[in-house]
C-alpha cells in the first residue's frame, strides 16, 4: 500500500490542522511531537549546555594559568567550600574537569548534532511528514532533559558533582562522593534518550523515504545519521550495564570493580574485593570509542551538505564516502582498547587493537579527502556556513593526524594521559565537530525560521573562533609532548620536566577567554535574527536536497505535497542545464 | 497527519515501522545483557575460586521458573494467534495467563531472594552473589516491564481492537517479541548461574 | 495490504509453537540432567551453553518467528551479533593476555 493521493492526504491534513489549533501551548510547544519542534528543543538545550560546559572550562583555565591565585569576585561567588579565599580547591578542579567533559560530550555535542540536526533535518531530507514515532521522539527529548537536570543537580549535593573524570574509572569513582551516584543516574536517563532516538532515526530512514529516494540517492548527511544511530543503539547498552554495576558497587556494597585489599588513605577498604577495575574500562570504552564517532559523523554529514552546496559541484566520491562511513561505523566497535594500551595488556591484544586502529584511519581519510577534492573546480561561495565547513577540513585533519601516534602502542606509552591526548581530541571536537555544527546552524537557520542570520556577525564569529581555538589547543600538543599529564590541578607546576613549557598554560587560558568573547556575536546573531533577520525564500542557498522544497519554516507535516526524488542529491552544475543546480524534487524534462 | 507504514507494510522492506523498531530495541537489549554476561565471564575467569551455583541457589525453584516462563511464551503466541484469527475473547484468556505466569515467576523470585537475605547472603557477600543478584534483578525488572505492557494491552490498550484490529494485533505481536526475549535471556541465565 | 496471515498459516504456526514448547520442556530436562552428571567444569559449561543455544534458537526461530522474517531484520541482527562477539570475548581475552610483574 503506497502513499494515498495528495488531495486525500491534504484534506486529512487540513482536518488535523484544525484539530491542532486547539492544542494548548503546553502540548504544541513543550510536549510537542513535531520533529522540528523537538529538534529545536534539543538544539537550544544542547547549545546552552555547551555554553555552560565552556564556562566550567574557563574557570579551570584560571587555575591552570595562575595556579593558587585568587579569582577576583567570581571566586567569592562560588563559595568558601569550593574556592576558599577565591582560590580553587583541587576537588573543585576535578569537579569542573569531570563535568566539563561529561556535559560537552553527552549534554552538548551529541544532543545538538544528533538530537538537534538529526531530528530537524532528517525527515525533511527524506521527504517524510515526521519521524516514524513522534511520541517516542518527544519522550527521548524529555529523557535527555531529565538527565540534564540530574547532572546539573549533582553540583548541589554534599561533596559536589562527579569528580572522577568523564571516564569515571574505578576504583576512584566507586569510593567517590554522592555526586558520582547522580552522574550514574543521569547517564541512565541520557542513554535511554539515545536509545529511543536511535530506534526512531533508523526506522524513519528505512521506512519513510519518499518515492524515488533510493539509498544511494540519500544525502550524505542522512547516511551519517543512520550509521550514528546504529552506533548509539548497539554501543550504549554496555555502558548502561556498567553503570548498573557501578551503582551496585556504590549502593549495594558489591565489588564488581574493586580489587581485593584496596587501601584508601592508609586504611584497607572494607569491601568484598575480587573485582576488576579493568572491567569498568572495557565496558566504558566499548561505548566511548563508538561515541567519538557519534561526535564526528553528524559533523561530517553537515560539512558534506554545506561543501556541495557552496562549491556548486557534485560531491567527489559520494559512493566511496558512503562505504567509508559504514566501514568506520563497523570498525569503531573493535578499536576501543587503544584507550587502554598501558593497562598491562599483553602483546597479542595490543597488536590487535593497534592494527584495527590503524585500519579505521583509512575510511576517515577517504571521507576527508573526498570532501577536500569536492572543492576542486568548484565555484566557491564564501558565506558563513561555508567558512566554518572550510575551517573544519584542516582542523579535522590535524585532529586525525595527531591521533596516529596515540593509536600506535610504542608512541602511546609516552603520550597516554598527557595533554597531547587532550589536544588531539579537542582538535577533532572543537574546531572539528563544533565548527561543523556552527556551519549547520547558519545553513539551516533560514529553513527553520524563514530568516537569514547576519553574515557580518557570522564572519566575526568564524575568524575569532578559528584563531583562538588554535591558540588554546596547539600548545596542548606541545606541553603534552613534553610530558605534562592531563587532569593535573596545577597544570604541571610541580613537575621538573614540565617547567619549560608551563608558560603555555597562560597562553591557552587567554585563548579560551578570548574565544568566549567571540561567541557573543553568535549568540546575539542567533536571537536577533529569529525576530529581525532578513526574510528569505524557501531555498535561499539554491540547494538540491529535499528539505529545501518545504516552506520556511515548514508546517506540521512538512510539505504541502509530499515530494518525489527524481535524481541524486548533488546535481550541481550539470552540463546543459538551465541553472547551476537541479533540485532532487523537480521532475525531469519539462 | 498520518505516518505512513504504521500498520501497512512498505513494499520494498515488507515490514511495518513497529516491527523494525521492536527488533532494534531487542538488539540493544541483547547488548545490555551481553555486557553483564561478559562481566560474569571476566569476573569468574579472574577469580581464584568460584562457588558452584548450588551452594547458594535453589535449583528446583529455578527449574520451576524456567518452565513457567517457557509456558508463558507459548500462551503469548496463542494470545497473538487468537487475534489473527479474530477472537478477542481468547486473546484475553491467553494474555491473562501470560501475565499470571509472569506473576508466578516474580513470586518465586521473591521467595528465592528473601531466603537468601534470611541466610545473610547479600550482593555484598561475594562476587558470585553480586553478579547473581544483578543479573537476575535486571532480568526481573524486564519481567515487570513486560508484564506492565501486557497488562496495558489486556486492559485499557485493548480498546484499539475495535478501532484498528490489525494495528492492535501488531502491537500484541511486538509485545510478544519482547516477552520472548525475556524468556530467552532466562534460558541462558538459568544454567549459567544455577548449574555451572 | 497489511501483514495478515490466513487461517491455515496461523494454525500451522500454532502447531509449530506447541512442538517447540514440547522440545523446550525436554531440553530443560536435559539441562538439569546434565547438571547431575557432575561433568568436569569445561565440559559442563560447553554442554550447558550448547543446550541453551538450541533452546534459544527454538524460541527465536519459532516463537519470535525469525525463521520467516524479512531480510532487513536478519541484517540488523547479524550486525548486533557481530558486535556481541567482541563484547563477550575480549574482556576475557584481556584478562588472560596480560603482562604480569613477578
Amino acid at each position: 500500500m503506497g502513499p494515498e493521493p495528495a488531495v486525500a492526504r491534504h484534506r486529512e491534513g487540513a482536518a488535523h490542522e484544525a484539530h491542532h489549533e486547539e492544542l494548548g501551548f503546553l502540548w504544541k510547544y513543550v510536549f510537542s511531537t513535531d520533529h522540528k519542534t523537538i529538534g529545536i528543543q534539543y538544539a537550544i538545550t544542547g547549545l546552552l549546555f555547551l555554553l555552560f560546559g565552556f564556562g566550567l572550562m574557563m574557570l579551570m583555565r584560571w587555575q591552570l594559568a595562575y595556579p593558587q591565585s585568587a579569582l577576583p569576585w567570581l571566586g567569592a561567588l562560588l563559595g568558601e567550600a569550593r574556592m576558599p579565599g577565591g582560590t580553587m580547591l583541587p576537588e573543585f578542579y576535578n569537579e569542573l574537569g569531570a563535568m566539563h567533559g561529561t556535559i560537552m560530550v553527552f549534554l552538548g555535542v551529541v544532543p545538538l548534532g544528533v538530537g538537534g540536526f538529526g531530528n530537524f533535518v532528517l525527515p525533511l531530507q527524506i521527504g517524510a511528514p515526521d519521524m516514524a514515532f513522534p511520541r517516542i521522539n518527544m519522550a527521548s527529548y524529555w529523557s535527555y532533559f531529565a538527565g540534564g537536570v540530574v547532572m546539573l543537580g549533582s553540583f548541589f549535593v554534599p561533596g559536589g558533582a562527579a569528580q572522577s573524570g568523564w571516564t569515571s574509572y574505578a576504583p576512584l569513582s566507586v569510593i567517590a562522593g554522592t555526586g558520582q551516584t547522580w552522574w550514574l543516574i543521569g547517564m541512565v536517563f541520557l542513554i535511554t534518550s539515545s536509545l529511543l532516538g536511535s530506534i526512531n532515526f533508523i526506522v524513519t530512514t528505512i521506512q519513510l523515504r519518499a518515492p524515488g529516494l533510493s539509498y544511494f540517492r540519500l544525502p550524505f548527511f542522512v547516511w551519517a545519521q543512520l550509521v550514528t544511530s546504529f552506533l548509539l543503539l548497539l554501543a550504549f547498552p554496555p555502558l548502561e550495564g556498567a553503570a548498573f554495576l557501578q551503582l551496585m558497587d556504590r549502593i549495594a556494597n558489591t565489588s564488581f570493580f574493586l580489587p581485593s585489599g584496596l587501601v584508601v588513605s592508609g586504611q584497607v577498604l572494607g569491601a568484598t574485593g575480587g573485582g576488576n577495575p579493568l572491567l569498568w574500562q572495557h565496558l566504558f570504552w566499548f561505548l566511548a570509542h563508538p561515541e567519538v564517532y557519534v561526535l564526528i559523523l553528524p559533523a561530517l554529514g553537515i560539512v558534506a551538505e554545506v561543501v556541495a552546496n557552496n562549491s556548486r559541484r557534485p560531491l567527489f566520491g559520494y559512493r566511496p564516502m558512503v562505504y567509508s562511513v559504514i566501514f568506520v561505523g563497523f570498525m569503531s566497535f573493535i578499536v576501543w582498547a587503544h584507550h587502554m594500551f598501558i593497562t598491562g595488556m599483553g602483546t597479542t591484544m595490543a597488536t590487535f587493537f593497534q592494527t584495527t586502529t590503524m585500519i579505521i584511519s583509512i575510511p576517515s581519510v577517504v571521507i576527508l579527502t573526498a570532501l577536500i577534492v569536492s572543492l576542486w573546480g568548484g565555484s566557491i561561495r564564501y558565506n558563513t556556513p561555508m567558512l566554518f565547513a572550510l575551517g573544519f577540513l584542516p582542523m579535522f585533519g590535524i585532529g586525525g593526524l595527531t591521533g596516529l601516534p596515540l593509536g600506535l602502542t610504542a608512541s602511546d606509552i609516552h603520550l597516554h594521559d598527557t595533554y597531547y591526548v587532550i589536544g588531539h581530541f579537542h582538535y577533532v571536537v572543537a574546531p572539528g565537530s563544533l565548527f561543523a555544527l556552527f556551519a549547520g546552524i547558519y545553513y539551516w537557520f533560514p529553513k527553520a525560521t524563514g530568516r537569514a542570520m547576519s553574515e557580518l556577525l557570522g564572519k566575526i564569529h568564524f575568524w575569532g573562533s578559528l584563531v583562538f581555538m588554535n591558540v588554546i589547543f596547539l600548545p596542548f600538543l606541545l606541553i603534552g609532548l613534553a610530558g605534562v599529564s592531563r587532569r593535573l590541578y596545577d597544570g604541571g607546576a610541580s613537575y621538573a620536566h614540565a617547567q619549560h613549557v608551563l608558560p603555555w598554560n597562560e597562553v591557552s587560558s587567554i585563548g579560551a577567554w578570548c574565544l568566549a568573547l567571540f561567541q557573543i556575536p553568535f549568540i546575539v546573531n542567533f536571537f536577533w535574527s529569529v525576530f529581525r533577520g532578513r526574510r528569505v525564500s524557501e531555498n535561499p542557498w539554491e540547494a538540491t536536497t529535499l528539505e529545501w522544497a518545504a516552506p520556511s519554516p515548514p508546517p506540521h507535516g512538512n510539505f504541502l505535497r509530499l515530494p518525489e526524488a527524481h535524481r541524486g542529491p548533488y546535481e550541481y552544475s550539470v552540463p546543459g542545464a538551465a541553472r547551476d543546480y537541479l533540485p532532487q524534487w523537480e521532475p525531469s524534462g519539462a | 497527519m498520518e505516518i505512513p507504514y504504521t500498520v501497512a507494510v512498505r513494499p520494498d522492506t515488507g515490514l511495518n515501522n513497529g516491527k523494525i523498531a521492536i527488533w532494534l530495541f531487542l538488539a540493544s537489549e541483547v547488548m545490555l545483557f551481553g555486557s553483564l554476561f561478559a562481566s560474569y565471564i571476566m569476573l569468574r575467569v579472574g577469580a581464584e575460586t568460584w562457588p558452584a551455583g548450588a551452594t547458594y541457589l535453589n535449583i528446583p525453584l529455578a527449574t520451576l521458573n524456567t518452565v513457567v516462563l517457557i509456558s508463558s511464551s507459548v500462551t503469548m503466541v496463542l494470545a497473538w494467534a487468537s487475534l489473527v484469527k479474530g477472537s478477542f475473547g481468547r486473546f484475553r484468556v491467553f494474555m491473562a495467563i501470560t501475565i499470571l505466569c509472569g506473576l508466578v515467576f516474580l513470586v518465586v523470585k521473591y521467595f528465592e531472594y528473601s531466603a537468601k537475605f534470611h541466610h545473610g547472603y547479600l550482593p555484598s557477600t561475594n562476587t558470585f552473589l553480586a553478579i547473581y543478584f544483578t543479573l537476575t534483578g535486571l532480568h526481573g525488572l524486564h519481567v515487570v516491564g513486560g508484564m506492565a505492557v501486557n497488562a496495558w494491552l489486556w486492559g485499557p490498550g485493548s480498546a484499539m481492537w475495535k478501532v484498528d484490529p490489525l494495528h492492535f494485533t501488531n502491537r500484541v505481536e511486538n509485545a510478544g517479541l519482547f516477552w520472548h526475549l525475556v524468556d530467552l535471556v532466562w534460558i541462558f541465565l538459568f544454567p549459567v548461574l544455577y548449574l555451572l | 495490504m497489511g501483514d495478515t496471515h490466513d487461517h491455515a498459516d496461523i494454525d500451522r504456526h500454532v502447531r509449530a509453537a506447541f512442538l517447540v514448547f514440547g522440545s523446550l520442556l525436554v531440553l530443560t530436562g536435559f539441562t538439569v540432567a546434565a547438571y547431575f552428571l557432575h561433568l568436569p567444569t569445561r565440559l559442563a559449561i560447553t554442554l550447558a551453553l550448547l543446550i541453551a543455544t538450541v533452546k534459544g534458537s527454538l524460541v527465536a526461530g519459532w516463537f519470535m518467528h525469525l525463521v520467516s522474517e524479512k531480510r532487513i531484520i536478519y541484517w540488523m541482527l547479524a550486525l548486533a551479533a557481530a558486535f556481541f562477539v567482541p563484547l563477550l570475548l575480549i574482556p576475557t581475552f584481556g584478562a588472560l593476555d596480560a603482562v604480569s610483574v613477578r
